[in-house]
This record gives C-alpha cells, sequence and structure tokens, in this order.
C-alpha cells in the first residue's frame, strides 16, 4: 500500500510564500502528475514530499505514518532528477547497488536486485561503464533504475525528461508508461509539458502560483477545466478566450454577446449570472469549424495559418480585434486577410464568470 | 597581405615566443642559484658574472658540516604536512556547508575571510608573539603548524568552495535519497567527485607551508626552524656567502620543486581555480 496525504503544506523562502496550503490524496497505484507554469511551485512541492526541502507548515503522512519531519532516506521514496544525478565516479552497476549497500542489504540481495533493475530496463550490456559513457537516454534509465532496486512506495519524477531530444522524449515517456504498469508501483511526476502529462497521468494536479488549480483525471481536466487557468493551460494549441456580455441567463441556459456583436445561447447553467454581467467565452480549436459567411455564427479575417500536414492551425482576428484558434483539415486552403465564416460547437464551449470560475454546463438530453 | 592561415600561425608563433620569454623570466633565477651553489665563493662574486666556470661540490660539504640539513627539512615536512592535514579536516566542512547550504552571508563571509590575507602578517606579529610566548608554542612544531593552517586556511577554504560549486547539488540529493549519512554524502560522493581540486587544494599548502619564512623566521629558533630559517641563517651580517646560500636555498627547494613537478598537472588547474571545466 502506498497511500500520501498532504495536508495543508506550506513553504516559504523567506518572505516568499512558494505553497499557499496544499491538500492532496494520492492512492496506490496512481500515476500523478503536478503540472503547472515554471514558478508555480510544482517541484518545491515534488521535494517536500521527498524530504529535501523543509516545509514550513503542514503534515504528509504516507499510509498512515507521518513523514513530514522525516530524513529522505527513510521516507520509502525514490527520486529520479531532472540532471540525472547519477554518481559520475561509479558504474552503473555501483550507481544502482549505492543505495542497498548503504542499507547493509548481504551481496547475493544486491546483485539479485539490481540484475532484476538492469533486465526490466535492458541495461545489462552497460552495467560496467561510467556514466559519462552513456548517451542521454541511457543515464536517465540508469537513473530509473537506481530508484527502482531499493523498491520505495512512491517513485518521485522531477521532470525526468526535459533533458532529452524530442525523439528519445516519446520513446522514455512510452517506457514509463509500462514501467509504472509493469511495477504496479504509486509514481509522482512533475513536468511542464501538458503532452506528458495528459498521456502519463491517471491523475493530473494542475498549479498555479503556489496552489491547487483542479485535480482530476486529464480528460475531466480537458473537458470540464474548473476555471479559466486550467482551460488555458491544457490543449495545445490554446483555448481561445472571448470577452462577452451576458444578454439573458437562467438555470436553463445563458445568451451572450460577444464584442462583434453576435448573439449565441450556450447551454450553460446561468443562474449566477446576471444581465450585462462580463464573461468569458472558451472554445478549443477542434470546435470551431469554417463555414460559409452567411450561415457562420460570425465571421473573421484570417491572419495566418500554419500546415501541420494532418492538420491546419488557422490564426483568425475577429471584428473586434480578438485572436482564434481554429483547428481545420490539413488540406484546407485559404489566402490571408480573406474573410471566413466561423461556426461553434455551442455544446462544447466553456463560459467563465468575472471570477474566471467555469460554469456548469448543462447535461445533454439524451435524444 | 596575409592570409588568414599565416596570420594564425605567426600568432602562434609569437605566443609561443612571448610564452618561452615569461617562462625563461621565472626559471632564471633558480637555474642561477643552482649554477652558483656550485661555484667557488670567489666564483660567485666574480664581475662580470661567469657562465662557465670549474664546479664544485664545497658549498654542499660546508652547508652538510655546519648545520644538520635533515633536522630543518624533518621539521619542514612535518610542518607543511601537519598544517594541510589539519587546515584540509577544516576546509571541507567548511566548503561544504558554504557551497551547498548558502545563506545570505555566505559571500561576505567568504570575502571577509579572504581580506585576512590581505592584512600585513607583521601588522599582528606582536600580539600573536606575546600569545606564543604564554602559550609556550615558540619554536614548538606545534605552534607553527597552527599557524600555518590558520594563515592558509582561508585560500583552501575558498578552494574547495570553488571545486564544490561545480558539483551539481542534486547528485548529494540523491545521495542522500539513497540513504547516506551527512558523512557517507561527503566521502563517498562529495570527495571522489572531487579529488582533483582537492589535491590541487592540498600542493598548495603545502607549497604554501614550506615557501613561508615571515612566521617561521619570528616564532622559531632553532628546536623547530624550518628549512626557510635554515636559508635565512646563511645571509648573514658577518659577511656574504653567495655559493653557500645559493646551495642552501637549493636544498630547502629541491624536495618541494619535485613534489610540484611530479604533481604539476592538479597544480595547474589549482591555479586557475576551477576557471578550467
Amino acid at each position: 500500500m502506498a497511500d500520501l496525504t498532504i495536508k495543508n503544506l506550506k513553504k516559504s523562502f523567506g518572505d516568499l510564500e512558494i505553497l499557499k496550503g496544499i491538500n492532496l490524496n494520492i492512492k496506490d497505484h496512481e500515476f500523478v502528475v503536478f503540472v503547472g507554469p515554471s514558478g508555480c511551485g510544482k517541484s518545491t512541492l515534488l521535494r517536500s514530499i521527498a524530504g529535501l526541502e523543509e516545509v514550513t507548515s503542514g503534515h504528509i503522512y504516507l499510509d498512515d505514518r507521518e513523514i513530514t519531519e522525516l530524513a529522505p532516506a527513510k521516507r520509502d521514496l525514490a527520486m529520479v532528477f531532472q540532471s540525472y544525478a547519477l554518481y559520475p565516479h561509479m558504474s552503473v552497476r555501483k550507481n544502482m547497488s549505492f543505495a542497498l549497500e548503504l542499507a547493509k542489504e548481504s551481496k547475493e540481495t544486491i546483485n539479485s536486485k539490481v540484475a532484476e533493475a538492469a533486465r526490466i530496463l535492458e541495461l545489462e550490456p552497460l552495467l560496467d561503464r561510467k556514466p559519462k559513457e552513456l548517451s542521454g537516454g541511457q543515464r536517465q534509465r540508469v537513473a530509473i533504475g537506481r530508484s527502482i532496486v531499493r523498491q520505495p512506495k512512491v517513485f518521485l519524477f522531477d521532470e525526468p525528461l526535459s533533458n532529452l531530444d524530442a525523439a528519445l522524449r516519446v520513446q522514455m515517456r512510452l517506457e514509463l508508461a509500462r514501467l509504472h504498469h509493469d511495477l504496479k508501483a504509486t509514481m509522482i511526476y512533475v513536468t511542464h509539458d501538458q503532452v506528458e502529462a495528459m498521456t502519463l497521468a491517471n491523475k493530473v494536479v494542475v498549479l498555479n502560483q503556489g496552489q491547487i488549480e483542479q485535480v482530476g483525471s486529464p480528460m475531466e481536466l480537458y473537458h470540464s477545466p474548473a476555471n479559466r487557468f486550467v482551460a488555458g493551460f491544457l490543449g495545445m494549441p490554446k483555448m481561445s478566450f472571448l470577452p462577452a456580455t451576458v444578454v439573458s441567463s437562467d438555470h436553463q441556459g445563458t445568451r451572450i454577446q460577444l464584442a462583434d456583436g453576435a448573439t449565441l445561447a450556450l447551454p450553460v447553467n446561468g443562474a449566477t449570472l446576471h444581465k450585462n454581467s462580463q464573461v468569458t467565452l472558451g472554445v478549443r480549436p477542434e470546435n470551431i469549424h469554417v463555414s460559409d459567411p452567411s450561415e457562420s455564427d460570425f465571421t473573421g479575417r484570417l491572419d495566418i495559418a500554419e500546415n501541420l500536414g494532418s492538420d491546419t492551425y488557422c490564426y483568425v482576428k475577429t471584428s473586434s480585434n480578438e485572436t482564434l484558434t481554429v483547428r481545420t483539415p490539413g488540406n484546407f486552403t485559404c489566402n490571408f486577410g480573406q474573410q471566413i465564416g466561423l461556426s461553434l460547437e455551442l455544446d462544447q464551449c466553456h463560459l467563465f464568470d468575472d471570477q474566471d470560475q467555469a460554469l456548469p454546463r448543462l447535461e445533454r438530453i439524451a435524444a | 597581405m596575409l592570409t588568414l592561415k599565416q596570420r594564425r600561425s605567426l600568432t602562434t608563433a609569437l605566443m609561443g615566443i612571448l610564452a618561452w620569454g615569461v617562462a625563461l623570466a621565472i626559471f632564471f633565477p633558480i637555474f642561477w642559484m643552482l649554477l652558483t651553489s656550485f661555484k667557488t665563493e670567489i666564483d660567485a662574486f666574480a664581475t662580470p658574472p661567469q657562465l662557465f666556470f670549474t664546479p664544485t661540490l664545497e658549498n654542499y660539504t660546508l652547508v652538510n658540516e655546519r648545520s644538520d640539513y635533515f633536522h630543518f627539512a624533518w621539521n619542514s615536512v612535518v610542518v607543511s604536512f601537519g598544517s594541510t592535514i589539519i587546515g584540509m579536516l577544516l576546509a571541507v566542512p567548511a566548503a561544504y556547508s558554504m557551497a551547498f547550504f548558502e545563506t545570505k552571508r555566505t559571500k561576505a563571509t567568504l570575502l571577509w575571510m579572504l581580506s585576512t590575507k590581505m592584512l600585513p602578517p607583521v601588522g599582528v606579529l606582536v600580539p600573536i608573539y606575546l600569545l606564543f610566548k604564554d602559550l609556550q608554542m615558540l619554536d614548538t612544531r606545534l605552534g607553527l603548524t597552527i599557524i600555518f593552517t590558520l594563515i592558509n586556511l582561508p585560500i583552501m577554504i575558498w578552494m574547495a568552495y570553488t571545486y564544490f560549486k561545480e558539483i551539481p547539488k542534486e547528485v548529494l540529493e540523491a545521495a542522500r535519497m539513497d540513504g547516506s549519512t551527512l558523512f557517507q554524502e561527503i566521502w563517498r560522493v562529495l570527495l571522489p567527485m572531487s579529488k582533483g581540486g582537492l589535491a590541487s587544494t592540498v600542493l598548495l599548502s603545502l607549497i604554501l607551508s614550506w615557501n613561508e619564512a615571515f612566521w617561521s623566521l619570528n616564532l622559531t629558533a632553532s628546536q623547530a626552524a624550518p628549512l626557510t630559517a635554515l636559508i635565512a641563517s646563511y645571509s648573514s651580517p658577518e659577511g656574504l656567502f653567495w655559493a653557500k646560500l645559493s646551495a642552501v636555498s637549493t636544498l630547502a627547494c629541491a624536495p618541494i620543486l619535485i613534489f610540484g613537478w611530479i604533481s604539476q598537472k592538479q597544480l595547474v588547474r589549482g591555479l586557475s581555480f576551477g576557471a578550467v571545466k
């Protein structure tokens, strides 16, 4: 079992408050990803869990044991660092056996555990090399191997893939997913890369300015973001935001008017809104479609188109000078400056109130 | 006009000449000392100075008869190695804490330590002399070892600090996660990773201690006097003995020169203070 519970964790450096009261529960076998912009406190949170940072206040429990004040080594956790942090003067074998030697395990146990880790990570031919004789990907695998041999309750990863090139990153990402499945371990993973967050996690924790913005499965966060920050942070390209005013609203739906005059009726519970209050419409690139100007919700002028082969992302300026990102098929052709019509999938749009909190969407009525 | 290639080789040649010039200028006094030590006192005085002469070993024989070289040499060895060992035992933990647990005042502390090296030693001669007298440490090897440790410690801490700064903090954190105690973290991870730099720190401390003259002359007489005091005893007011002075200087320099030659690689790295990675 490995249940990690964090209660009201705070951490300050001098006057600077980095973590402003974190409450989180991580269950056994979960792959949890902390994601957020740089400086949001995600690494500090991970290092606090590891015991590398002293916390200012709050509690951390692993199962029923409080580990807040314990030395890192006594917490039953293992960490993989961004810079790999291998011992450069030791061979791969020594790097992996170091912790076991310190724990005074018997030679046979050490050998069998190292051999097992080397087999899982395909490091067998490299065991007698020094870290400097390895490629980036191999070093990363040794760093993971070093944590596996200890059989910790929780694995901690601090942006482990950010030093690898793009192709290797994809490969290691798949290997990590496989490893999580094979080891049935609890893993906590810090990244600023939302693709890693979306693909690896069962549970994503979005952090911003030392606070948790939302916790949920990747799809929950993608489809029902709790606020504008989460909505804007997840998704590539980003969700587009348009300012709007409420025309009429109740618990059956909300009618809004965009800055350029177009009115839209959204299936969103607007019971908390008032007429004329300011709201923000959020819409993802895949939920906007190019249509004939006469039948469209509103029109815009094409600014730039990025053709990626499979898709073309069009950046469209509305008449009120807002930029919208639109996903179109790869074969979409259009001229710069051309006026195009846009239609929204209204049941996929998000509406945020003047506090940037998402308004609840109405349950779709089954046909 | 020269081509780029020609210009480059010209620069290389000029730099080579400059380097050799500087090296020769630095080496010349040592060369002349060595030469003079094999001259008779009369040849040593000759004007113009003689490059060719009949070499003699009489100076070395005389020096050996007049003074007990090995007594002084042993004092130098004990005091240099003693102060270096004690210095390293203090410098490594000090540099560790400053390099890896930096506080607001770390930089200021480092500068303050170094600033003690800028004080002319003669400024504190009287108080230290009196302290040594009261503690009965005048003319003792222990006293000299302590003084050498203290005067070299700032430089040793600085050097160790610079080397430790090059080591990624995460490696030590990894060791901590792996279950190292503080001692294991330093002994099994930090020291092996910085052994090149620490070796040069040791070497520099040895050389500085070996060559130290001011405190040796003022705090020792005969019992604990190292080789620098022996050399000084040959420049007496009763008369000039250039040849003998050269002979004794050569004898005093030889051990550390040979030692330095063997370990010059570390020394060069040490003096460039980690600038070369």
